[in-house]
């Protein structure tokens, strides 16, 4: 590739091989630029998935019980003392639920899966353990026997919040995030747009519109938790939404989305050529059928990208939430706008503060979902940008 | 010779600039008026005050009277949408919107309730397409979009489009400017050809382009109507020597 300049004809320039030279450093500055920052990335990344990972399967056991009336009325009796200490005591607590389910199990002798413990799974896992020395023993022949199984958890994404560290899920937090984001969108991207839709095409260009739309761009700046003590003065405390509900979390979040989308809206309606609002203007269409039907359609591509990107934003957010109580215990997925819920990030939060071992993995696990969503999200918001943009 | 629009003193300031001075000048019906000078001189800036394109540049400040069939167009009790339906525009770029070619002629006429969706709206789709010239290379794709044609095919796709709002006076800036000698040529023979229905006042830079076309010429220069004449009296015969500096390719 590197061939020597020949000095000794026309085309040469003074100093020509130091400007190169110059360019190839600048090259390699950026370059290594680029490396660091994935290199983080790849190494978060990493990093999340495998102290992710084990949290999507727990180890159950394999065991036989013998059925009476009495073990239904009495489930922590039915085990051996120290097989007990190892089953999960959510386990052991939704067992007579079994046995009311299965009458005719009454007077048998069943083979069960059960969960283990936290402490158990995570000794199995080949981590720390405060387990016993002759718990560790018994496990270990148990596996030695082939009566441990690891299996898929399903409790991590059908149950909500737990004590109980091997029946804590994530169900609770999704649900809690999904009716958060709809109270966001429903609330955020209609006034959001038409906002802009407002400052770009109605208003006149005036001193006023003019500082309206710098304290905008200021807001979209502005540190998010401090949009968590507005959502907790205006909607809580003011008009008496309650607190730790999708309906005031969604609500301070729109605040919080609302100059992002109106920002995003707002350039995508300025990127449309004044040449198609000329062309209505001069076939006699009012300015409404104009931006309506001729303007919207192409600002249509950004302003989505923008609410989906301002949506994701939303999502990942926990500041402002913890501000307006959405970090509370909550172990059932909510049901209504106004009751008490968690979101994605907030459990994260809350799981990370936690004594157990157990649930480090499972903080791991939820960012890896947080995740998922966000980035598949994003991907979205660049599809549909590639789909609807109209080609001239 | 009937007269259509009556200009009377017309003054135009864009904030404290003076772009047009005390413009006063007769457009005939059925006549092709062509204005020319040097750029900046204010012609566009003349044409968009006819149908009051001037309304939406914010520090554009107007004076005097437009008057078309008796009435001034700047009257208050006058609505800007039913000026501009009545006096239509075509632009130097052509600006069909991204829309498919039979959108493009059909959404003004349905939006005006000139023709509801269906047959008739279809017949004054096709009628626009023809009066324009362009019928036959569009019929077999009118859902394509308006944006796939050839640039002279767009600039008569938007001549279609002002014509589907049935208005009485067409308004050209530069229509040929952006085209091809070829394109050029057909849009010179459908403006010839749609004259014989509606006032068309058109800019252009091209001395030949009026020479051919324009039944009056109106010479701009800084602002003001320097001459105005049949165009035959203002190539061979004007009565300024500006007039003839310009024509002549002595300056501008
Ligand atoms: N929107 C505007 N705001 C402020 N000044 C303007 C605006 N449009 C035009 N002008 C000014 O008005 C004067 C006349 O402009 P106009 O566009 O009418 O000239 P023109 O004769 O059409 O020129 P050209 O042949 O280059 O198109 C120019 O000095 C121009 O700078
Ligand atoms: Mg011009």
């Amino acid at each position: 590739m590197e061939t020597k300049i020949n000095k000794n004809n026309n085309f040469y320039i003074p100093q020509i091989e130091k400007r190169n030279k110059q360019s190839k450093r600048f090259r390699l500055y950026a370059l290594s630029a680029v490396v660091l920052s994935l290199s983080f990335l790849a190494f978060f990344l990493i990093d999340i998935i495998k102290a992710g990972i084990p949290a999507f399967t727990q180890s159950s056991v394999k065991i036989e019980i013998s059925i009476d009336e009495e073990t239904a009325n009495n489930p922590y009796g039915i085990l051996e003392r120290d097989m007990s200490r190892l089953v999960s005591r959510a386990w052991l607590r939704s067992f007579p639920k079994e046995i009311e389910a299965h009458p005719e199990w009454i007077g048998t002798t069943q083979t069960f899966w059960a969960l283990l413990n936290a402490e158990a799974d995570q000794y199995l896992k080949g981590t720390q353990s405060k387990l016993k020395e002759n718990q560790k023993s018994k496990l270990d022949a148990l596996l030695q026997e082939g009566l441990i199984e690891r299996k898929f958890n399903a409790t991590f994404f059908f149950t909500g919040d737990s004590k109980i560290p091997e029946n804590a899920g994530f169900y609770a937090a999704i649900v809690g995030s999904v009716l958060t984001m709809l109270v966001t969108m429903s609330l955020a991207v209609p006034i959001g747009v038409m906002t802009a839709v407002y400052l770009e095409e109605f208003a006149p260009d005036n001193k006023l519109t003019q500082i309206i739309e710098i304290n905008i761009n200021n807001l979209a700046a502005i540190p998010s938790i401090l949009f968590g003590l507005l959502g907790l003065a205006i909607f809580i405390n003011f008009f008496g939404v309650p607190r730790s509900s999708p309906l005031a979390g969604g609500m301070t979040l729109a605040l919080m989305s609302l100059p992002i989308i109106i920002v995003s809206s707002k350039a995508a309606l300025k990127s449309v050529p004044a040449s198609i609002r000329q062309a209505g203007y001069a076939l006699g269409l009012t300015k409404w059928q104009v931006t309506k039907d001729h303007v919207l359609p192409l600002a249509f591509p950004g302003v989505l990208t923008g609410s989906i990107i301002a949506l994701a934003q939303a999502m990942g957010e926990t500041a402002p939430l913890i501000i307006v109580g959405m970090i509370a215990f909550v172990p059932d997925p909510v049901t209504s706008l106004t009751s008490a819920a968690t979101v994605m990030p907030a459990q994260i939060f809350t799981w990370s503060g936690m004594p157990e071992r157990a649930y480090i993995e499972k903080t791991a696990a939820g960012i890896m979902v947080l995740l998922t969503v966000l980035i598949s999200l994003n991907t979205i918001a660049v599809l549909l940008r590639k789909k609807f943009e109209v080609k001239w | 010779m009937d007269v259509k629009v009556k200009v009377d003193k017309l003054n135009l300031w864009y904030g404290t600039n003076q772009a047009l001075h005390d413009i006063s000048i007769d457009l005939y019906d059925n006549k092709i008026t062509a204005l020319i000078g040097a750029s900046g001189c204010g012609k566009s800036t003349f044409l968009r005050s006819l149908n009051r394109m001037n309304d939406l540049v914010e520090s554009a400040k107007i004076q005097g009277n437009v008057i078309v069939d008796g009435k001034n167009i700047y009257d208050k009790d006058i609505d800007v949408v039913s000026v501009r339906k009545r006096i239509g525009m075509v632009f130097q770029q052509p600006n069909p919107f991204p829309k498919s070619i039979y959108e493009n002629v059909a959404y003004a006429p349905l939006k005006h309730g000139i023709v509801k969706k269906g047959s008739d709206c279809d017949e004054l789709v096709e009628s626009s397409l023809k009066s324009a010239g362009i019928w036959e290379e569009v019929k077999d794709k009118l859902q394509a979009p308006g944006t796939s044609l050839s640039g002279g095919q767009q600039q008569r796709l938007c001549i279609a489009r002002t014509i589907a709002v049935k208005p009485d006076v067409i308004l050209m800036d530069e229509p040929t400017s952006a085209l091809d000698p070829i394109s050029t040529e057909k849009i010179e023979a459908l403006m010839l050809e749609l004259k014989k229905s509606y006032t068309i006042v058109t800019v252009t830079h091209n001395m030949q382009q009026a020479a051919r076309i324009a039944d009056h010429t109106a010479f701009f220069h800084l602002g003001e109507l320097v001459e105005y004449d049949e165009t035959e009296k203002i190539f061979v015969n004007p009565k300024l020597k500006k007039t003839e500096d310009y024509i002549t390719g002595r300056f501008g």
